[in-house]
């Protein structure tokens, strides 16, 4: 689950690090309040997703009026996928540097991994690119913690009057990384003002969707992914489903089987309607799936491919046939059955649907993705 | 990460629904089952077998080579730590859905112990006709038969559907390594290509990827090296970038994790890169001069 900067920066200043005291405005005269309070200030688009500079979601304001004016531009904006529904008012902060902090979970290390650099203001990519020399880069032993002296020792390097300060900032950011779960916690830019002192002017923050569930309370601040209305009622009932722009309808079981359902009705020259996967545990919810697959108006034959390993391919075909009978669809289905309880399986949609499943999943693709042709002629 | 089948197995969640589904199945086909783990039923009898509180009280009363988890995703980091504390080098964790961090956490005590860890979120093992851990149709004799290729996967759906291509085209699994869906996970494809490299039994690889992550790129460095030929499908090609699919791995951000990257970098290590799971049989076949 991704995070706003306001959302994020709770999270900082949980763990003890100092960020500027900003206040969330929902509408103009709400953020001319807060710039009142404030004075020089800087109105910021809340979204969870980066270029919001770029898209000219950040705006300096010195008045009151002046906020005034450039939330009533940035409310409403859309940056990237989502809709501008809220402004940071920041106080303006006096920069003398700007630096780089973030720790990420590292799939090649198998373990957390701290940045840090010198250089700050612009993306980690650029960074890496053009300051190659300025990224430090720690693997974090997850058992013992991160070894404060170590890190002091190496950011001394970098900034030796403020390794202190830098490195205390980083074993809190560390702290916060652990206690919520993060894949990703960044403060860019980390900023030393010219009074000396550190303060987090940025944060980007993506908490482990696995463990939002011991996680309750930050949870409830974060921007859960924008859904459409199916992919709603999907994730009410707990099942797997991505809405796209296709006209072949997908069920399948497991995460790699559906893939493969989509890639091979794409390669076949079709476009699939939708991800939709009942394996795992979900494998007896085939009703709710189906009813959610044909509710988009766009699918116009509907391709289902089980193959059954921990999930019983019988469980899930007769919750497909009742549904089909049920719900009387006018489109084709098309059927590639496989694995766990294939037999009980294939014979009932051969005997309820008057149907024969394909042998092959490639034979299958073929005629699903034929028939959303034929169906749209 | 070959299962064999004098290995001894230790059923972490035993007496749960799953455990004991799965342990009957794995004992009717030759895995060696000591018994399991069950801190509430400690002392009793499941299945005719013994179970402990703990993997490290299991270990007192004897050599246990691998330890098998149908274990809930928040038990799974301490259960985890007991099977590496009792000495046990061998460790599939089949569970979906583990914090990522609490899976740094194991795998880290794993590095330590110089214990394996395959998963989280693997179907697990198979060495056809000898032995299995975890939640394949190895008894499925349409998915299984005895045979010389050697297939990875990060997908159990996936790699029963390939598995059983194989058996259609007339030929057969020695081993198959299920890796995991995860965005983190103990064995990665390239060490399950070294393995299965290594393993007599086998003479040609299929293998499955999936996009995100870079874990394919890293084993097409030492697909480079081999000289057994290896046909792979890359599950993903048609899902929409920043969308996670089902697996948590299978997320593509900007350029890193994408279809295309794969694909190039396996094909420059000589692996012929197959458009379906249907296609990957015919391939291997005809790379065998078979």
């Amino acid at each position: 689950m991704n995070f706003t900067e306001h959302a994020g920066k709770a999270v900082l200043r949980a763990a003890g690090i100092p960020t500027p005291q900003g206040i969330i405005a929902r509408t103009p005269a709400e953020a001319a309040d807060a710039a009142r309070k404030i004075g020089k200030c800087v109105v910021k688009a809340q979204v969870p997703t980066g270029k919001r500079g770029k898209a000219g979601g950040i705006k300096l304001a010195a008045t009151p009026e002046e906020a005034t004016a450039h939330s009533k531009q940035i409310l409403g904006m859309t940056i990237g996928e989502y809709v501008v529904d809220e402004v940071l008012i920041d106080p303006q902060v006096n920069i003398a540097r700007e630096m780089y902090a973030a720790i990420l979970n590292d799939p090649e290390s198998q373990g957390p991994l701290l940045l840090f650099s010198p250089e700050g203001g612009m993306d980690i990519e650029e960074i890496a690119a053009d300051h190659p020399d300025a990224l430090l880069q720690v693997q974090i032993n997850i058992i013992k913690g991160l070894d404060a002296e170590a890190l002091a020792a190496a950011v001394r390097r970098y900034d030796p009057p403020a390794a202190g300060a830098i490195t205390d900032i980083l074993v809190k950011l560390y702290d916060a990384y652990r206690a919520s779960d993060a894949e990703l916690i960044e403060i860019n830019p980390l900023v030393q003002m010219r009074d000396g002192h550190f303060v987090a002017l940025d944060c980007k923050l993506t908490v482990d969707d696995s463990a939002l569930p011991r996680n309750d309370a930050l949870a409830r601040t974060g921007s859960p992914d924008k859904t459409t209305e199916l992919e709603s009622r999907a994730k009410a009932l707990h099942l797997k489903y991505i809405e796209l722009d296709g006209e072949v309808g997908v069920l399948a079981n497991g995460a790699g089987l559906t893939m493969t359902t989509m890639d091979a009705i794409r390669h076949f020259g079709g476009a699939p309607a939708n991800f939709m996967e009942i394996g795992g545990d979900s494998y007896t919810k085939a009703i709710p799936a189906l009813e959610i697959v044909l509710a988009n108006p766009k699918v116009k034959s509907l391709l289902v491919n089980f193959c059954g390993a921990f999930a019983r391919t019988d469980v899930m075909a007769e919750g497909v046939v009742n549904a089909w009978l049920e719900l009387k669809p006018k489109i084709p289905i098309v059927f590639t059955i496989h694995g766990t309880g294939e037999d009980e399986a294939i014979a009932m949609v051969r005997e309820r649907l008057g149907i024969e499943p394909y042998d092959l999943m490639d034979d299958a693709v073929k005629a699903a993705v034929a028939a959303a042709k034929g169906a749209r002629a | 990460m070959i299962i064999g089948g004098k290995e001894t197995v230790l059923v972490q969640g035993i007496t749960g629904k799953q455990g004991t589904f799965w342990s009957e199945r794995m004992r009717e086909y030759g895995t060696r089952i000591i018994g399991g783990v069950n801190p509430r039923r400690a002392g009793e009898k499941h299945l005719e077998l013994p179970v402990w509180a703990s993997a490290q009280d299991a270990a007192k009363e004897g050599k246990i080579d691998a330890a098998v988890m149908f274990v809930p995703p928040f038990g799974v980091k301490e259960a985890a730590l007991d099977i590496i504390a009792a000495g046990i080098r061998k460790i599939v964790c089949l569970t979906e859905h583990v914090p990522v961090q609490d899976t740094m956490y194991f795998l880290a005590a794993a590095r330590e112990r110089g214990a394996q860890v395959i998963g989280p979120n693997t179907a697990g093992l198979v060495t056809t006709g000898v032995s299995f851990v975890g939640f394949m149709p190895a008894f499925n004799a349409r998915v299984f038969q005895p045979g010389d290729i050697g297939v990875i996967s990060r997908s159990g759906s996936l790699g029963t559907l390939l598995c059983l291509n194989l058996v259609q085209a007339g030929l057969g699994v020695s081993s198959f390594v299920g890796i995991g869906g995860d965005p983190i996970i103990g064995t990665t494809t390239r060490d399950a290509l070294v393995a299965l490299d290594r393993d007599p039994a086998t003479k040609a690889i299929a293998l499955v990827g999936e996009i995100g992550g870079a874990m394919e790129e890293a084993a097409a460095e030492y697909a480079a090296t081999m000289k057994k030929p290896i046909a792979a499908f890359i599950a993903g090609a048609a899902s929409p970038p920043g969308k996670k699919m089902g697996h948590a791995g299978a997320i593509v951000m900007g350029d890193r994790g994408s279809y295309a990257g794969k694909k190039a970098a396996l094909e420059e290590a000589g692996v012929t890169v197959c458009a379906t799971p249907n296609e990957v049989p015919g391939v291997i076949k005809a790379r065998l001069g078979r």
